[in-house]
């Protein structure tokens, strides 16, 4: 052992004799004896005072010494009584008991806190040590007891925390641990709280612990159960099976009414958070398969390449990115607003390309079409991983679609709430551009009736180029809102060719709602469908049931009517 | 003209022929002729080989609905698949104690999952007449079944063409699923025997390449009797004007299953051909874009000519494997440009316009080979 640390630290036990001086003052029999004990130690401290000038000895309080037996069990208890003792540096303490920084030296049970590498204050008074030996120094260890008592000490300690958001996670954190020992300190923080929120939340943790506490009168604990009751989340209804465990009669009853109730308002909030998901899928069905339905309803033809437009579309977003994030990070959040104009000019202008180059020259053969795009389709996918390579490329998530809020018992994230606005939107401009202008007129007359349309000088060849491109443009700003939800690999658009297929085939085509409504359909049907068979199975149920309702609807949900069709 | 119509045309003629001299040929080559000489085959080419010839089966059997009746199905490869497992099925429960954890009944994946009894799908599979008898049945009653509600609900073109890809896709989930009870994603593998025979002795590896020449050639025969039957001009009458046919009082739709459904069979007896040569059967056969690629062999070799599909099969697989193995990067370019080339300039395919060239070259009237290839009309 280091010289100089041990006259640091000073005598064997000082903090003994403080203990041992208030027991002196509780029993008076061995008064004598101790006094001439208190003598021996004032003078020893006043020694160690003079040689170390730094840890007070007579300062140290009792309590902490629980640290310093390297015992869980003491730990343990240590931090109870430090939890409710007031003194100033319990927090710091605790904290640093949590982060693993709390010391104390084995010889002269110093506690200490690291501040840093080599800096460290006084775990009694906070002021600073130096000339510390790190190495002298002993972690006070933690194990899973311990943590837990810690973690609901820290709770009790930030009730009272000025911060209101401080209050709120303390109070949280006691509702969760429904430990007795924070009562009286809730009950203090109930009475001084004027944040309605954090009082709910502080009352609904005092309710938690008087419902678990037997020494509670039984209408206390009828309300509390009430209470407990009406907050209805999996911590409310993990405290109440404990309770229905652990009681009888009416108790128990009301604990069990309760469960009940919970599970049900949880139920209902997973099939609401189901059909959330649903929307979510559908949107994103919506807007990979909206451009299809373009196609297929005007020129009546499938285009098998249309996955790779959304994949060259997330492409897209990459490359933007990527030019972002070396040229000017600055303007990273805005790199979606710049990909999805830039994503619809590059599909739109392959799009037209593919047609003016390859489909022109297939019209009337509707399956020769199938084949040529699928060896496109093809040729696309290798082109993108001779370039970019196989490995997925990396997209990251502007800030406004980071993160998520919660509505009730529905959690939602930003991404997928953006992308469903996004999925929208692009219904709604598509809608316009057909329903409100002479392009989208020319269209509707295509799809209906090609020669009449024809007849009537509509320049067909024209249109089809520029539903192609259109229907391609769209795919490729799905391809950036994919971006953010898929990996970006070549192989992203496989994945949604086939989905896309199925809903326009459900939906129907020469009607956008008939995607729109296949799409969501599809979307949360599948969704819903999920925790009770899985999603593979799922999947195969949607499959099956499109198959089936292909045979009654050969046309789909939303067909167009007269003549025109069947020709 | 009428010539075309018997039952053996002059194309058929030199595909039975080469066929014969095959049979013929690659046993001497592989098992007599010694290693060492430049006409001996080795026993992965002979196994390639048979491969091949599966592919072919399974061409034929779609240019059949196809080429002939219009249906463009993209899921034929599924067929080809179940075909494949029930054959697989039955080399699994060949193995017996043979297996990693010697279960006489159990195959090993079943032991794996800890399943403690051979699920009720596999009861039967040990005796190769029942085996045989699912080869046939299985493919054939889900495309009797798909094709009698499709058809008579009237599903005709792409829409047909969707759903038949998705009713492979479905497969190819379930398939996946360990659950469905046949070896899931891994699939059905480590075969030994087929009737009593090791897989892997030359010996066995040049049987089945031998019969699957003649499945081949058989399979030829019987398309081309339904095609040159009253029955086929009935098929061709419905690619070429659906509607028409059905005012005339045809059935359109029991044309279709019935010809649909042989189809199917005929595509996973090459299925079940297929399993023992290549040793493996997984999930993966049912993708959706093996069935396109076996599209393409039949626009290839040219579509409606049946010894097309075949030649195209083979061309198209042979280009597979020799790119794949010398330039990989541009295999996928090459596949893709095939089929935009095919469609754009050969739409009758490699024998279709080499018999338009030789009818021009002598001023014959052309071949009666389908003059267009319109749509099935919608």
């Amino acid at each position: 052992m280091n010289k100089r640390l041990e006259l640091v630290s000073g005598e064997p036990s000082r903090n003994l004799p403080i203990s041992s001086h208030k027991t002196q003052f509780a029993t008076f029999s061995i008064f004598s004896e101790a006094l001439a004990f208190l003598a021996a130690l004032i003078v020893m401290s006043l020694v160690s005072l003079f040689l170390s000038g730094a840890v007070r000895a007579d300062e140290q309080d009792a309590f902490l010494s629980g640290f310093t037996t390297d015992k869980f069990a003491d730990t343990e208890k240590t931090i109870n009584t430090l939890a409710v003792s007031g003194l100033p540096m319990a927090a710091p303490i605790l904290e640093a008991l949590a982060g693993d920084r709390l010391l104390f030296d084995p010889e002269s049970k110093a506690l200490l806190i690291r501040k840093s590498e080599s800096q460290f204050i006084a775990a009694i008074d906070g002021h600073i040590e130096d000339a510390i030996e790190a190495d002298d120094l002993k972690k006070v260890r933690v194990n899973n007891a311990v943590r837990r008592a810690l973690d609901a000490a820290l709770g009790s300690l930030t009730l009272m925390s000025p911060d209101p958001a401080k209050r709120l996670a303390a109070a949280e954190s006691a509702y969760k641990s429904h430990d007795p020992a924070t009562l009286d300190l809730l009950q203090q923080a109930i009475e001084k709280e004027n944040d309605a929120k954090v009082k709910r939340m502080q009352l609904a943790a005092r309710a938690a612990i008087q419902a678990l506490d037997p020494q509670a009168s039984d209408s206390d604990r009828l309300s509390a159960i009430d209470l407990i009751k009406a907050r209805g989340d999996q911590d409310a209804l993990g405290l109440l099976s404990k309770l229905a465990a652990s009681s009888e009669g009416a108790m128990k009853a009301a604990a069990e009414s309760g469960i009940g109730s919970i599970r049900a308002t949880l139920a209902l909030w997973g099939n609401v958070q189901n059909i959330w998901y649903g929307l979510s899928l559908g949107s994103v069905l919506l807007l990979a398969a909206i451009g299809l339905a373009i196609t297929f309803g005007v020129m009546g033809i499938i285009n098998m390449a249309h996955g790779e437009m959304v994949m060259i579309g997330a492409y897209t977003t990459y490359v933007v990115q990527d030019l972002i994030r070396t040229k000017i990070p600055s303007l990273f959040d805005y790199s979606l607003l710049i990909a999805v104009p830039l994503a619809f000019v590059v599909t739109a202008i392959i799009g037209m390309l593919i047609e003016r180059v390859v489909i022109r020259y297939l019209y009337g053969r509707p399956l020769e079409t199938l084949l040529a795009t699928f060896g496109l389709s093809l040729v696309l996918q290798q082109a993108v991983r001779t370039i970019f390579g196989a490995n997925n490329r990396e997209v990251g998530a502007p800030s406004f679609m980071a993160g998520s809020f919660e509505l009730g018992g529905l959690v939602i994230t930003y991404g997928r709430m953006w992308i469903i606005i996004f999925a929208l939107m692009v219904f709604a401009i598509l809608q316009l551009v057909l329903r409100a202008t002479s392009f989208g007129l020319r269209m509707r007359a295509v799809t209906q009736n090609r020669k009449m349309a024809s007849a009537m000088g509509i320049d067909t060849n024209r249109i089809d180029a520029l539903a192609f491109a259109l229907g391609s443009g769209i795919a490729g700003m799905a391809g950036v809102a994919l971006s953010q939800i898929d990996n970006v690999s070549p192989n992203l658009g496989q994945s949604y060719i086939i989905d896309s297929f199925m809903v326009v085939v459900f939906g129907g085509v020469g009607n956008l709602w008939g995607t729109l409504v296949g799409a969501l359909t599809l979307g949360v049907a599948n969704k819903v469908l999920e925790p009770f068979i899985g999603a593979v199975l799922g999947k195969i149920v949607m499959l099956v049931f499109i198959i089936m309702f292909i045979q009654k609807r050969p046309r789909g949900l939303f067909a167009l009517k007269g003549r025109a069709v069947e020709a | 003209m009428h010539t075309s119509y018997d039952l053996i045309d002059r194309r058929g003629m030199i595909m039975l022929a080469l066929l014969g001299l095959f049979v013929l040929i690659v046993p001497i080559c592989a098992l007599i002729v010694p290693k060492g000489s430049p006409f001996y085959i080795p026993p992965y080419l002979v196994a390639l080989l048979g491969k091949y010839l599966c592919y072919a089966l399974l061409a034929l059997s779609l240019d059949l609905v196809w080429g002939y009746c219009g249906i463009l199905s993209l899921g034929h490869g599924a067929f080809f698949a179940l075909g494949g497992y029930a054959m697989g099925m039955y080399l699994m429960r060949q193995i017996g104690t043979r297996g990693v954890y010697a279960n006489a009944e159990l195959p090993d994946f079943m032991v794996f999952l800890n399943w403690k009894e051979l699920p009720i799908t596999w009861y039967g599979f040990q005796h190769f007449p029942y085996a045989a008898l699912m080869i046939l049945a299985v493919p054939g009653l889900l495309a009797f079944v798909f094709g009698w509600f499709a058809f008579r609900s009237r599903v005709t073109g792409v829409y047909l063409s969707i759903i038949t890809q998705a009713m492979t896709y479905a497969l190819l989930l379930s398939f996946f699923r360990n659950d469905m009870g046949f070896g899931g994603n891994n699939g059905l593998t480590d075969f030994k025997d087929i009737l009593g025979y090791s897989v892997q002795s030359d010996q066995t590896r040049v049987s089945l390449c031998v019969v699957s020449a003649l499945a081949l050639a058989s399979g030829y025969l019987l398309a081309r009797a339904i095609v040159v039957s009253k029955f086929g001009k009935v098929l061709i009458a419905i690619r070429d004007a659906e509607s028409r046919t059905r005012f005339l009082g045809y059935r359109v739709e029991n044309f279709k299953v019935i010809v649909f459904t042989f189809s199917a069979i005929m595509a996973g007896v090459a299925g079940a051909l297929f399993v023992p040569q290549v040793g493996i059967i997984n999930p993966s056969e049912f993708a959706p874009a093996n069935s396109i690629e076996a599209v393409i062999w039949v626009a290839v070799g040219g579509r409606g000519t049946l010894v097309g599909a075949a030649l195209g099969a083979i061309v198209v697989s042979f280009g597979k494997t020799y790119f794949t193995g010398a330039l990989p990067e541009y295999w996928l370019f090459a596949l893709g440009a095939l089929f935009v080339i095919v469609t754009l300039f050969l739409p009758k395919g490699i024998i279709g316009t080499l018999s338009d060239f030789m009818a021009r070259q002598s001023a014959k009237p052309p071949t009666p080979s389908p003059k267009d290839m319109p749509a099935a009309a919608e």
